[in-house]
C-alpha cells in the first residue's frame, strides 16, 4: 500500500466527477459515493499506517541488531532506534512534461509527516461526511456541497502526498478554490458571497509569497522536488540569504493560509459556510496547510531563520502574536462559531510559534490533536444550532442546554478541557510539549507568550461553555438532543481528544508519536525535550485557575449582575472591549483603505485617499495614541501600520498628480517613453556594473 | 567570424524597427516595423544557436516566426476595425487612452 | 573565412539600407517591398549561420504569408500610393530618432563589451544541427508542449481575426 498512494487524491476525484453528473439522480443524492469514497480512503490511510509504523518499527530493531553486532554501546543502538534514521521515505514519481531540458514530475512521497497528515484528513473528512447527511439535510444544493466536499478531499490528499513544490502549489490553490465554494455555499445572501470573497482575495496575497518563496527554492536547489530543496537547504554550502528570502516568502503563504497575523481576518469571517465545512476546512485541515507547508521544508526555515541558534526569529514572532491576537478576541465575541474561530487563529499560532522555537514534532503533534478537539467543538457547536436554536449561532440565545443535549454536552466539554490543556487530555500533552522545547532553547519569552495564551484559552473557553450550556435557556425554541448522524461523529471525536495525547506522553515514557513521525528524511537536529514536571504542573494549574475564576465571574454575573456593568462603569474596560471588538480595526483598514484604492481608478482614489484617509488615519492615530498605554498591540497597529499606509496615500497622490501630463493617449508617445526608459536603464545597469 | 557582426546587425535592425513604431503615422507601416524588430531577435536567436551549437536557438525562432504570423493576422484586423470607425489608417487619431 | 565575411558585409549593408527604406519611404508599397528585402537578407544570414531548416522556413511565411498579408492591409485600407513627404510620418519623428539611436549605442556598448573576441566557428556538425531532421526531433519531443501552446495561440489567432473585421 505504501507504494499506492496516488490512490489518495485519485478516488475522491473521481467521486467527485460522479457525484457532479451522476450526484442528483442516486437514491441518497450522491452522499453515499461521497460517504464510500472518504471511508474507502480512511482504511486506505489505516492500512498505510499500520505498514509505515511497522517499517520504522522493523527498522529501528534491523538497526539495533546490526549495531549490537558491529559491537557498538547501547546508547548508538538506542539512538538508532529513536531516530529511526534508516527508514527511507517511498518515493514515486514519472515525468509529467518536458520543455527542452527543464522536467516537470509528478509523484507521491510517503514519509511520517504524511502518513500522519493522511489519518487526520481522512478521518476528520469521513466524519464530517456522516454529520452532514443529518445537518445539511433538505438543503438547495445537497449534491453539489457532497460534490464540493469530495474535491476538496481530492485537493487536500494531493497537497499532502506530493513530492515537489510544484504539485503541493497545485493542492494548495485547489484547497483554497474549495474553500471559496462552500464558504459560500449560500451564496444568496450577500454576507457569505462577501466573506467566500474575503477568504479567497486574503489566502491569495499570501499565495504570492508562497509562489515566489516556491521559485527562490527552485533557483537554490535547482528542482521542485522536496527531498532535494531540503537536502540543499541542509548543505554547508547552502547560501544563506537565498534561504532567507526563500523563509520569508514562504512565511507568507502560511500567514495566508493558516490565518496568521496580519492576514487572519479572513478565517472568522469564512465561519459563513455550513458548520461542517468549518470543522473540516477551517479548523482542522485546510488551514494547517500552512503549518504543514512549514513542516515539509522546514531545513529551509530552519537554516533560513537559524533557528536553534537565535533568540528571535519571524516564525515565533508571528506565531506568538497570533497566539495573543486571538485569545484575546475571542472573549468579545456573541456567536459561538466565532469564538472557536479566533480559537482556532490562535492554536494555529502555537504551531507556527512551535516550528519557529524549533519545536518540529511538537508543532505537528498539537496540529494532530488539535484537528481532533477543534472539529468536535465545531461539530458541537454545530449540533446545537442545529437542534436547539434554528440555525443561530449567537449564544445570547443558548443557555441552559448542559440537561436537554446531553451527549452533545459531555463531547463539547471534553474537546473544551482538551482544548484548555488540562491534564490528561489531548491538548495538555501537546501544548505542554510546545512549552517544554521553547523552554530548553532560548526561547523563555515564547514560553511566556504560551502560558499566558493557554490561561487566556482557558477562560474564553470558560466562558463559552458557561453562556452556552449553563444558567437558563435564552432562545424561543424547543431545544432536543440530535440525531445519531450528528452525535456519533461527537462522541468519536470527544473520545479521540480524549485518547490522542497518549501518543505521545513523556511522563509513562511513550514518545510513540514521535518516533513514527521524524523518519521523513531531511531534518535539521531536533531538540528532544525532557518532560518539565514544573511547567507542566504551572500550566495545568494556571489554566485551571482561569477555568475556575472565569466560571466564578460569570456565575456570580448571573446570580446577583455585579459586574454587568464593568464595560459601561469603565472607561479603561470599555475602550478595551470596543477595540476589541472591532478587530483592532485591521478590517477596516483593508477594506476601507487597500479594497477601496483598487476599486477606483488611481487618481480618484488617490483624491479620495486625500481627502479621507489622511484626515481619518490622523483621526485615527490621535484615538489610537490615547489607547497606547494600555494596549501595547494599540501602539503597533496605529503607528506602524497606519502612518506607513498615510505617507504610501500621500506619495501616490503626488505622484499621480504628475503622471497624468505624460498621459497624452498617444500610443506611440507612450511607446517613446518607454523605449527611452528601456535605454537610461541599460545605460544606468551598464555604468554601475563596469564603471 | 566575430559574433558580434551578427549581433550589432540585429541590434541595428531592432532599433530601425523601434525608430519606424515610434515615428510612423501610418499603421500598417508601424507593423511592418514591428516585423522588423522581430526579425532582429529571429537573428540573434539564429546567430546563438549556431554559435553554442545549441538546436533551441533555431527552435524558438521558429516559434517567434509562427507568433508573428499571428500578431500580423490580429494586428491587419485591428487596423481595419479602426479604419472602419476612423475612416483612416492613421495612429496619431486614435487617442482615447487619454486619462 | 574571408568569402563569408565578404558574404555578411554585403547582406548586411543590404538590409540596413533596406530597413531604412521600410521606416523612411513616402510610399506604402515601397516600404513593403523594402521589408521583402531586409527578410530575404535575414534569411540569407541563416544559411550563412548554417541554419538551413530556418531559413527555409523564413522564406515561405515570412515572405510567402507575411508579406503577403501586409499587402492585403495596404489595399483594404486604401494607403495612398504617392505621398508628399513627411505625411506619413507623425510630428515626434526628431525625438524617435535621437531615442532609437540612444538605444542603439546603449545596445552596441553592451555587445562589444559582452562578446568582443567570441568567435562563431563553422563547422561540419553545425549542417547536422541546422537540419529538418534535427530540429523536427527537437520540436516534437523536447518542445512539444510549447508546439501545441503555438497552435492553440494560431487558432485563437484565427478566430480572433475573423470575430474582429468581420462587419455585422
Amino acid at each position: 500500500m505504501l507504494d499506492s498512494a496516488w490512490l489518495f487524491p485519485v478516488i475522491p476525484a473521481v467521486s467527485f466527477l460522479v457525484i457532479l453528473f451522476f450526484g442528483k439522480k442516486l437514491p441518497f443524492k450522491g452522499a453515499e459515493v461521497g460517504i464510500a469514497s472518504v471511508g474507502a480512503m480512511f482504511l486506505l490511510a489505516c492500512v498505510v499506517a499500520a505498514q509505515w509504523i511497522d517499517k520504522v518499527e522493523s527498522a529501528g530493531h534491523g538497526s539495533e541488531k546490526g549495531l549490537a553486532a558491529l559491537g557498538h554501546s547501547v546508547v548508538a543502538a538506542a539512538e538508532g532506534a529513536k531516530g529511526g534514521g534508516e527508514v527511507e521515505p517511498i518515493v514515486h514519481g514519472f515525468t509529467w512534461w518536458q520543455n527542452g531540458a527543464a522536467k516537470f514530475v509528478v509523484g507521491t512521497r510517503v514519509d511520517g509527516l504524511v502518513v500522519m497528515m493522511l489519518l487526520v484528513v481522512t478521518t476528520i473528512s469521513l466524519l464530517v461526511h456522516i454529520y452532514s447527511t443529518a445537518y445539511m439535510h433538505d438543503d438547495r444544493r445537497y449534491t453539489y456541497y457532497y460534490a464540493a466536499l469530495s474535491l476538496f478531499t481530492a485537493s487536500m490528499l494531493l497537497l499532502v502526498v506530493s513530492a515537489n513544490l510544484l504539485q503541493l502549489l497545485v493542492g494548495w490553490e485547489l484547497v483554497g478554490l474549495c474553500s471559496f465554494m462552500l464558504i459560500g455555499h449560500w451564496w444568496e445572501e450577500k454576507e457569505n458571497s462577501n466573506a467566500a470573497l474575503k477568504a479567497f482575495l486574503t489566502t491569495r496575497t499570501g499565495d504570492v509569497g508562497l509562489m515566489i518563496g516556491i521559485i527562490v527554492c527552485f533557483f537554490a536547489a535547482n528542482s521542485f522536488d522536496i527531498a532535494k530543496v531540503n537536502a540543499y537547504a541542509l548543505s554547508p554550502g547552502a547560501d544563506h540569504g537565498l534561504l532567507l528570502v526563500a523563509a520569508v516568502a514562504l512565511m507568507f503563504g502560511i500567514m495566508g493560509k493558516s490565518g496568521q497575523f496580519f492576514l487572519h481576518t479572513w478565517l472568522p469571517d469564512a465561519m459563513a459556510g455550513p458548520t461542517p465545512v468549518s470543522a473540516l476546512i477551517h479548523a482542522a485541515t485546510m488551514v494547517v496547510a500552512g503549518v504543514y507547508l512549514g513542516a515539509r521544508v522546514y531545513p529551509v526555515f530552519f537554516n533560513g531563520f537559524s533557528i536553534g541558534t537565535s533568540t528571535f526569529n519571524m516564525m515565533a514572532i508571528v506565531g506568538a502574536v497570533t497566539i495573543l491576537i486571538g485569545a484575546a478576541l475571542a472573549f468579545v465575541q456573541h456567536d459561538i462559531k466565532k469564538v472557536l474561530a479566533y480559537s482556532t487563529i490562535s492554536q494555529l499560532g502555537y504551531m507556527v510559534m512551535a516550528l519557529g522555537v524549533g519545536a518540529w514534532s511538537a508543532a505537528l503533534f498539537h496540529l494532530f490533536t488539535h484537528a481532533f478537539f477543534k472539529a468536535c467543538l465545531f461539530l458541537g457547536a454545530g449540533s446545537i444550532s442545529h437542534s436547539a436554536t434554528h440555525h443561530s449561532f449567537d449564544m445570547r440565545e443558548m443557555g441552559g442546554l448542559r440537561k436537554k443535549m446531553p451527549v452533545t454536552f459531555w463531547t463539547f466539554m471534553i474537546a473544551t478541557l482538551a482544548l484548555a490543556g488540562i491534564f490528561p487530555f489531548a491538548g495538555f500533552w501537546s501544548k505542554d510539549e510546545i512549552l517544554a522545547t521553547a523552554g530548553q532553547g532560548r526561547y523563555d519569552v515564547f514560553v511566556v507568550v504560551g502560558l499566558v495564551g493557554a490561561v487566556m484559552t482557558a477562560a474564553y473557553m470558560t466562558r463559552c461553555v458557561y453562556l452556552t450550556f449553563f444558567g437558563k435557556y435564552r432562545g424561543h425554541h424547543h431545544p432536543h438532543e440530535s440525531s445519531p448522524a450528528i452525535t456519533v461523529p461527537l462522541v468519536v471525536l470527544a473520545v479521540l481528544s480524549l485518547l490522542a495525547g497518549l501518543l505521545q506522553a513523556a511522563p509513562i515514557n511513550v514518545t510513540k508519536f514521535e518516533h513514527w513521525l521524524e523518519p521523513v528524511g531531511g531534518l535539521p537536529e531536533l531538540v528532544h525535550p525532557k518532560f518539565d514536571y514544573a511547567l507542566a504542573t504551572i500550566s495545568v494549574a494556571l489554566a485551571s485557575l482561569a477555568v475556575g475564576a472565569a466560571f466564578f465571574f460569570l456565575f456570580k454575573r448571573e446570580e446577583s449582575g455585579a459586574f454587568k456593568g464593568l464595560t459601561q462603569r469603565s472607561k479603561v474596560a470599555h475602550a478595551g472591549y470596543t477595540f476589541l471588538e472591532k478587530k483592532y480595526y485591521l478590517d477596516d483598514l483593508y477594506e476601507g483603505v487597500i479594497v477601496a484604492g483598487i476599486k477606483g481608478p488611481i487618481a480618484r482614489a488617490s483624491y479620495w485617499m486625500n481627502q479621507n484617509v489622511i484626515d481619518g488615519v490622523v483621526n485615527a492615530v490621535g484615538r489610537g495614541t490615547t489607547r497606547a498605554g494600555r494596549f501595547t498591540y494599540g501602539v503597533l497597529d496605529q503607528e506602524l501600520v497606519d502612518g506607513a499606509v498615510n505617507d504610501l496615500g500621500r506619495e501616490t497622490g503626488s505622484a499621480g498628480g504628475g503622471m497624468t501630463k505624460l498621459q497624452s493617449g498617444q500610443l506611440q508617445r507612450y511607446a517613446l517613453l518607454l523605449l527611452a526608459s528601456v535605454g537610461l536603464i541599460g545605460l544606468a545597469v551598464y555604468l554601475v556594473n563596469v564603471v | 567570424m566575430p559574433i558580434n557582426y551578427f549581433l550589432i546587425l540585429s541590434a541595428f535592425l531592432f532599433c530601425t524597427g523601434a525608430y519606424g513604431v515610434m515615428a510612423r503615422r501610418n499603421s500598417v507601416l508601424v507593423l511592418m516595423s514591428i516585423e522588423l524588430m522581430l526579425n532582429a531577435v529571429n537573428l540573434n536567436l539564429v546567430a546563438f544557436s549556431t554559435h553554442l551549437e545549441n538546436v533551441s536557438g533555431q527552435v524558438f525562432a521558429l516559434f517567434v516566426i509562427t507568433i508573428a504570423a499571428a500578431e500580423v493576422g490580429i494586428g491587419l484586423a485591428i487596423v481595419l476595425l479602426i479604419y472602419r470607425n476612423l475612416r483612416s489608417p492613421d495612429l496619431d487619431q486614435v487617442e482615447q487612452l487619454k486619462g | 573565412m574571408w568569402a563569408q565575411e565578404v558574404a555578411f558585409w554585403i547582406i548586411a549593408v543590404a538590409m540596413a539600407g533596406a530597413a531604412i527604406g521600410v521606416v523612411r519611404s513616402n510610399n506604402v508599397v515601397h516600404a513593403a517591398l523594402f521589408l521583402v528585402v531586409v527578410l530575404a537578407g535575414s534569411a540569407a544570414q541563416y544559411i550563412l549561420l548554417l541554419a538551413e531548416f530556418v531559413a527555409w522556413v523564413q522564406v515561405l511565411i515570412y515572405i510567402g504569408a507575411i508579406v503577403v498579408l501586409f499587402l492585403f492591409g495596404v489595399m483594404l485600407t486604401r494607403a495612398p500610393m504617392r505621398e508628399e513627404a513627411g505625411k506619413l510620418d507623425n510630428n515626434q519623428r526628431l525625438a524617435s530618432g535621437v531615442v532609437a539611436l540612444f538605444l542603439f549605442g546603449v545596445l552596441t556598448m553592451f555587445l562589444v563589451d559582452a562578446f568582443h573576441g567570441d568567435e562563431v566557428k563553422f563547422k561540419d556538425s553545425l549542417v547536422q544541427l541546422g537540419s529538418t531532421n534535427n530540429i523536427g526531433n527537437s520540436i516534437f519531443h523536447d518542445y512539444v508542449i510549447p508546439f501545441e501552446v503555438v497552435s492553440m495561440l494560431l487558432l485563437a489567432a484565427l478566430v480572433g481575426a475573423v470575430a474582429l473585421a468581420r462587419r455585422d
